[in-house]
Order: structure tokens, then sequence, then C-alpha cells
């Protein structure tokens, strides 16, 4: 017993230190701040390029993208295992070249950089391009002038004419004017392309600006495009998904111009897909990674290290250490009951998709509608499987009535109860509704406000920017929770609550 | 105003708790792979059967599912019978009947069932729903406890049990639980029932306690507590203290009932004893475990293991009782 004992405080002594002491270098040695202060949003962007190769030498070009609009790309990252890689300076840009004899699988090329903007700044004014027009058909055309006409009639300059040509192709089939209508059907081309062109034939000058929209977390985001215009010796943007005027925030601009962003030879089926994520980066680090980009030692040590999907994927990870620390301590130093060990974690993790008000309404609501539908169930005497298997599809069923029922009703943040795992619900409505059974409604109050409360912790403490910041960026103080949790596996002393139920003991001396 | 005490007090009193229990007593003292033996009842009684401690009678054993219809029907032979999981925790998924009305089965309780609801019954026991970590289970059939006359008016619709508390071979407290209307036939004490606290050295009652508080008397059937004395009570220790030996477990809670024309008999055997049986004698454990660790270390023998206990943990002077005023009935 007292051998290992010793052994614990030994083992979590050592685990303690190294974490204190890592982050403590990191602190003072590389510079990272301890307390969540200035920050930047730093995005990593992971462009994927697969193909499957047609056969003979295969040449992909990418052009890489500049900084544009107060964009200041950070770091960049190439991987080409087998390819011959090269990086192409040319008159009105870069292209990354990756070229290979022969090859036979499909295959996926990697590009990553990281990027963030200090100032949002306009871009620059270049001279107006030179029209090209695509020559029509004649029906096209006749069509195309008849559009141009109308349009021309309801806009009294150049800016309004754009933003109906983008609300009439934004429309729905049905609603849309004939001769838009025939044109987006003849062309077999996207509609920010046949944009254009009806741009080139009203002789306004018109190019893409192609770019991404940025959302942390999206695994495959396209590229898509915004459309500028030349008038009045300026250039305006316009967003052709929604006709509005101007860049929009979240918008990483790569490329300016119509040109193609990829070429594929010897390949087929190309396609370019981007993960994205975004951090919050301390201001100083960030302004260190644009001094030294290329070599940051100190982004080795920590999960920046690691590809952008994964880097995601951590991010909640890091958060679980944490909220089983609060599990430990409030069921062996407070003595929480709760029903299950580790159920609450798994609410907390919910309520943070959720929000913690709309969260825990929406619990309380799946929990008590099942337990009443359970009560049901039970008259039917089945077996266990079947019956736990049954209150799984009601809850998914009660899911979706809340989700449809709520969003008709306009509140939309009631759609987050997907978030909500499924089987863990079902579990806990059954084992709640057998305790009601056994142990009456005062136990089952005690046992799932236990968790509830737990969870609210758990969420409360998960939620909380400091640990937020803590446990992303000094991932080894890790190491310090587990000592803590082992030290608390070897608490003997009394519990919070039996200091409760036996406060009585010594008053009948 | 929520009052707690302090944890020196409770140190003092020798207040055994939760963390204390699993880390220093139960982890310490119960190998794991032990655990078995007493986790399912049918192997307890067999191992019990096999060291000729007296356990219930089994009438029989359901397995399967295709089974219960037939047993169900078997079960209209009995009087009165007792259903229980074999794996089953807490005193859970329990059907006491104690005869028969008109082709129905009477519940202890006076209510009756119609034979739909314990087939019902007997199909959640297989299923797991009453069994540790929901595995799937045999139900038990066993023969109806008579209780002893002088014990029968100290519960209400239910079994009063004797749990003991037996470290390393040597008894070290021991109450009985006496279910109440309100604890509805239960032997739980957090659920209502009365935790009457039983000295080691005679097997009187020491003081009685229900919801944490002192009481007299029995609060349905009104019998004072003062008045209880346990019958057989050295035949009770020496089968608890038996019963370390048997198990390989060091810290053991052992549940007797008393019957009628059989004597006290094990009902089952408990790994993780709660905390209740403190409450109940208002008096802590810590104590008497290092004081029954001294008894343990000073002798092997069965017999003086017990004697050294009566001696050191009597709550009145044992000289007040002689041994055959404790057994009369003997």
């Amino acid at each position: 017993m007292i051998a290992s004992r010793t052994q614990i405080i030994l083992i979590a002594g050592t685990l303690f230190f190294t974490g204190v002491g890592l982050t403590l270098y990191k602190v003072i040695a590389l510079g990272f701040p301890l307390l969540p202060g200035e920050y930047r949003e730093v995005w990593t962007i992971e462009s994927k390029i697969n193909f499957s190769p047609s056969g003979g030498p295969v040449e992909v070009d990418l052009r890489l993208p500049e900084n544009l609009a107060g964009w200041v790309i950070l770091q960049e990252h190439f991987a080409s295992s087998g390819f011959g890689f090269t990086v192409i300076e040319e008159s009105d840009g870069r292209d990354a070249r990756w070229t290979r004899q022969d090859l036979n699988d499909p295959t996926t090329l990697y590009y990553k950089l990281q990027t963030y903007r200090p100032t949002s700044t306009p871009l620059r004014n270049i001279p107006e391009r030179k029209i090209e027009k695509v020559p029509l058909a004649n029906d096209q055309l006749a069509a195309m002038n008849r559009l141009i006409g109308l349009l021309r009639e309801q806009s009294s300059d150049t800016e309004s004419f754009v933003r109906s040509l983008v609300r009439e192709f934004r429309k729905p089939d049905d609603a849309q004017d004939r001769d838009a209508q025939f044109l987006l059907g003849t062309f077999d081309e996207p509609k920010t392309t046949i944009l254009l062109e009806v741009l080139a034939y009203a002789d306004i000058p018109a190019q893409k600006i192609r770019g991404i929209r940025l959302e942390d977390g999206r695994k495959r985001q396209r590229i898509s495009s915004l459309i500028e215009f030349h008038h009045d010796n300026r250039w305006t943007i316009i967003d052709p998904s929604n006709a509005r005027l101007g860049m929009p925030e979240d918008f990483f601009v790569w490329q300016r111009g119509s040109d193609a962003l990829l070429g594929v030879m010897g390949g087929q089926d190309s396609s370019l897909e981007f993960a994205l994520v975004s951090n919050r980066l301390p201001a100083k680090t960030v302004t260190g990674m644009e001094q030294r980009a290329g070599a940051y030692a100190l982004l080795d040590f920590s999960i920046y290290a690691l590809p952008v999907e994964q880097q995601g994927a951590f991010k909640g990870l890091m958060l679980i250490p944490v909220a089983a620390l609060v599990v430990v301590v409030l069921r062996i130093l407070v003595g929480i009951k709760t029903s299950g060990t580790f159920m609450p974690i798994l609410i907390a993790l919910a309520f943070i998709q959720t929000t913690l008000v709309t969260g825990l309404s929406l619990f309380l609501i799946l929990v008590s509608a099942g337990l009443w539908i359970r009560s049901w169930l039970s008259h039917m005497n089945l077996l266990l499987v079947s019956r736990i298997s049954a209150v799984i599809i009601v809850v998914i069923f009660m899911m979706a009535t809340t989700a449809i029922f709520s969003y008709k009703m306009g509140m939309h943040q009631a759609l987050t109860v997907t978030f909500f795992p499924t089987i863990i619900l079902a579990w806990t409505i059954e084992r709640m509704s057998i305790l009601w059974e056994e142990d009456g409604w005062e136990e089952v109050l005690k046992q799932g406000g236990g968790s509830l409360v737990v969870a609210v912790i758990a969420y409360v403490v998960m939620s909380n920017e400091v640990v937020k910041h803590l446990t992303f960026n000094f991932p080894e103080l890790t190491l310090s929770i587990l000592a803590l949790i082992l030290l608390t596996g070897k608490y003997t002393g009394y519990r919070l609550s039996e200091l409760y139920r036996f406060r009585d003991m010594d008053t009948h001396k | 105003m929520i009052r707690f005490t302090s944890p020196s007090k409770l140190k003092a009193l020798g207040m055994l708790g939760m963390n204390e229990r699993n880390i220093g007593f139960i982890g310490e003292h119960n190998p794991r792979k032990y655990y078995p033996l007493v986790d399912d009842k049918l192997k307890t009684k067999a191992t019990a059967l096999k060291h000729n401690i007296r356990v219930p009678e089994l009438y029989g054993v359901i397995k399967y599912q295709f089974e219960i219809a037939d047993a169900t029907r078997l079960l209209h032979e009995y009087d009165g019978f007792v259903v229980k999981p074999a794996q089953g925790s807490g005193g859970k998924g329990i059907l006491v009947v104690t005869g028969h009305e008109d082709g129905l089965f009477r519940k202890s309780s006076g209510a009756t069932i119609d034979s739909a609801e314990v087939r019902r019954h007997i199909s959640n026991i297989l299923a797991g729903l009453y069994s540790l970590g929901g595995r799937n289970d045999k139900a038990m059939v066993e023969a109806l406890i008579h209780f002893d006359p002088d014990m029968e008016k100290y519960s209400c619709e239910g079994v009063p049990d004797i749990r003991v508390i037996a470290f390393k071979g040597v008894p070290v407290m021991a109450m009985m639980r006496c279910a109440t209307h309100e604890s509805d036939g239960k032997a739980n004490l957090h659920q209502g029932a009365v935790g009457v606290g039983i000295d080691i050295a005679s097997g009187r009652a020491i003081r009685a306690v229900q919801h944490g508080h002192l009481v007299k008397q029995h609060p349905d059937t009104g019998a004072s507590f003062d008045d209880l004395q346990i019958p057989h009570w050295l035949q009770i220790l020496d089968l608890s203290s038996r019963c370390v030996a048997i198990t390989g477990l060091g810290y053991l809670g052992v549940d007797i009932v008393l019957d009628k024309l059989r004597g006290p008999m094990l009902l089952e055997l408990n790994a993780r004893p709660g905390l209740a049986i403190q409450v109940a004698n208002m008096a802590g454990l810590m104590h008497r475990l290092a004081a029954a660790e001294k008894i343990a270390s000073q002798t092997d023998n069965h017999e003086e293991k017990i004697a050294l206990a009566r001696q050191q943990f009597a709550a009145r002077l044992i000289t007040a009782y002689s041994d055959d005023e404790i057994n009369t009935e003997e």
C-alpha cells in the first residue's frame, strides 16, 4: 500500500512537473503568451488536388495565391511525394508545377498555406481589360440583346444594371425572364461565366475574382468566384450568390482574373478542394511567423504541426481531459451522483455545439418526452435489446420533430439538436426509467440533476477562453491533468457529501 | 441552511468514507477474481452448501426464455416462493409470492398478480434488467422464508435481514434492516427502512435509525426495538466469519435471514458492502476494522476470533448476558 502510494506520487509528480515545465519553457524561452491576449485569426487552408492519371507523363499546374486585398500569406507548404516540383515565377504571378513521367493510381497533391488579414484593403485599381466577346448563335444573340435591352430599361447606371442582371440570374427557374432562362439553358458553362458573357455584350469590362469562402472546420470547400466590373474609372465587386456589392468579409482572395487556376496534363477527373481551419493565435506569434516565414521552430512542438483536418478535431479533443478532471473531482471529492460515469462529458460536448440554454432545454424536453414514451413501452413487455433499440428510434424521431417544429416556429437554434449523442440519450432514458420504477422519482431527480450539474460545470470549464487557450497552445498541460487525476485516484479522505450524510453522527453521542 | 460536519470529527469517530472503503478495503483485500462467487447467487449457494452453510432451498433455475412458460406452470405447485435474478444487485428484481388466490399469485404486500405478470418478470430477469451491467442473467426460484415469529413484528411487507460486516474472519459490525411501509417492503435504508444497530457481543439492539434519526419503535408495527434480541446470535456470528474463509474475500458484507424452522441462513454475500451500517450503529467502522486486523494477526482460530470480537466490540458489559441467555432456543 505504502509502496504503491509512493509510486503514484512519483509518477504523478514527474508528469505534473513535465507538463508545467514544458509550458514554462514555451512561455519564457519561446514567447508563447500564457493567457489569451490580443489575437489574430489565422486561417490554415489546405488545398487538395485530386486526379486520375490518363497515361503518359503528368504535369499539374496550380496558380498560387498572392497577397491581395489585405491578406498576408504566412507560410506555405507543398507535399509532392514522387513528383518533381518547382515554383515558377511568371510576370503575372507564381505557379506551382508538379511533374512525373508515369503514374498509375489516382493521386492527391497537397498545398497548405497559413494566412491572416491584418487590415482589410481594397484591391489595386488596374487598367480595364479589353472586352472579348464569345461568338454566339443567332437565337442566342437575339436572346442576349433582348435581355440587355430589358435590363437597361430597368436600370439607371452600370451598377444597377449589373445588380439587376445578377438578381435575374438568381431567381428560381419559373420566375426567370424567358431570355435569361434560354441563355442559361443553352450555354454549357457555369452561371458566373454566362454572367460575364452578358456583361461583355453589354460592353461592361468585367472579370472574375477567385477565392475561398472561409468557414471554420469545413473539409471539402470548393473555389468560389466573385465578379468585378469596371465603370467610372474604378472596379466594383459583386457577389453573384447574393447580389451584394463589395468584398465579403470571409472571402480569401486567391486570384484576380478569369484564367484557369488548375491545369492537369496527362490526368482526368481532376478536382480542387480545400480544408479550412481557423486558429486564434497571439498577435506576437503571428508577427514572428510573418518575419520568419518558412521555418518556425516554435510551432513544431504544437498541434499546429498537424494536418489541418486533424487540428480541428484536436481542438475539441484536448478539452476532454479537462472535462474528465471535472468529473473526477465532482465524483470523488464532492460525491455527486451521476447516471453513467462519463455521460456528463458527452452532454457537455453537445452543449458546446448548442449553447447552454438551448442545450439544457432540448435535453430536458428530449429526456422527459422519452421517459413518457418509455413508460408506455414498458407495458409491451419487450426484451431488453429490442426495447432500447425502440427507444433509440423514438429519440431520433423526437429530435427530428423538435427540429422541424422549432424551425417552423422560427427558432433556428433548436436545429442544433442533432449534436446530442443519440445512443447516450437512449441509454439515459432507459436507466432513468428503471430507476424511476425501482427507486422512485426522487432518485431520478437526484441522479439526473447530478448529471446535469456535472455537465453544466464541465461545459462552463470547457468553454472558458483561458482553458481553450491553454489546452490548445500547451497540450503538454494534459500530462499535468493526468497527474492530478492519478493523485485523486488515491484520495482516501471523506467526500463532501459524506460530511453531510454523516452530519448527525456526533450529536447522538 | 445545509449543515456539514467537519472531516476531523468524522475521523475521530472512525467513520469509514466511500473513497477509503474503495481503496483501503475493497481494493486491498478483495481480489477481483473472487467477485463472480459473490455476484452470482447460484455460485454463492453452491459454495455455501459445500461448506455446510445453510441457505434457502433452491427450487429451480430458469436460464432461457423458452423455459419460462413451463416453469411458471410448475410454480403453482409451491405454496410460497421467491424469484430473484442470480446476479442482481441492491435487492432489485426480487418477487416474493406468499400464496395463491383463485389461481392468482399473492405477493407479500397482499396484492395479487396473474401468471402473465410472473412470466414478464422472469423474462426481464433473463434479459438482464436487474443485473450488474445489464448482462443476460438467470432467474432462480427459492423457498419462501418463514420468519421467526420473534422477528415478524419488526418488519412490514418484507423480510427483515441481518447484515454483518466481517473483516478477515472477524465479525466487525452488525445491523438488522427492517422494511417499512414507506420503503415499500424493501430493506434499503435510504428508502426509509429502519436500520437497527446490533451489539456484536449479545445480539441485542443498540439503537434504531430511520432517515438518520433515532426511533424507538417500528413506525408501522409499533414494536419496540428495546426488546429486540436476535435469536441464534452465536450461529450468526459463526456463519458470517466462516464466509470470509470460503470466498477468499477479506472485507465482506454477509446478509442473513432467520427461518422459523431452519434457523439462520445465508441469503447473499456482498463484496462492496455499503456505509449505512455506520449510521444504524451510530458508530464508525475504522477503529473496529483496525482492531479486527489486530485480532486476525493474533490468532487463526475461528472461535477465538469471534470471542475476541465479542469482547472488544461489546456495546454493553458482556457479563450482563450469559451465552445461555443468548442461545435459549438451542
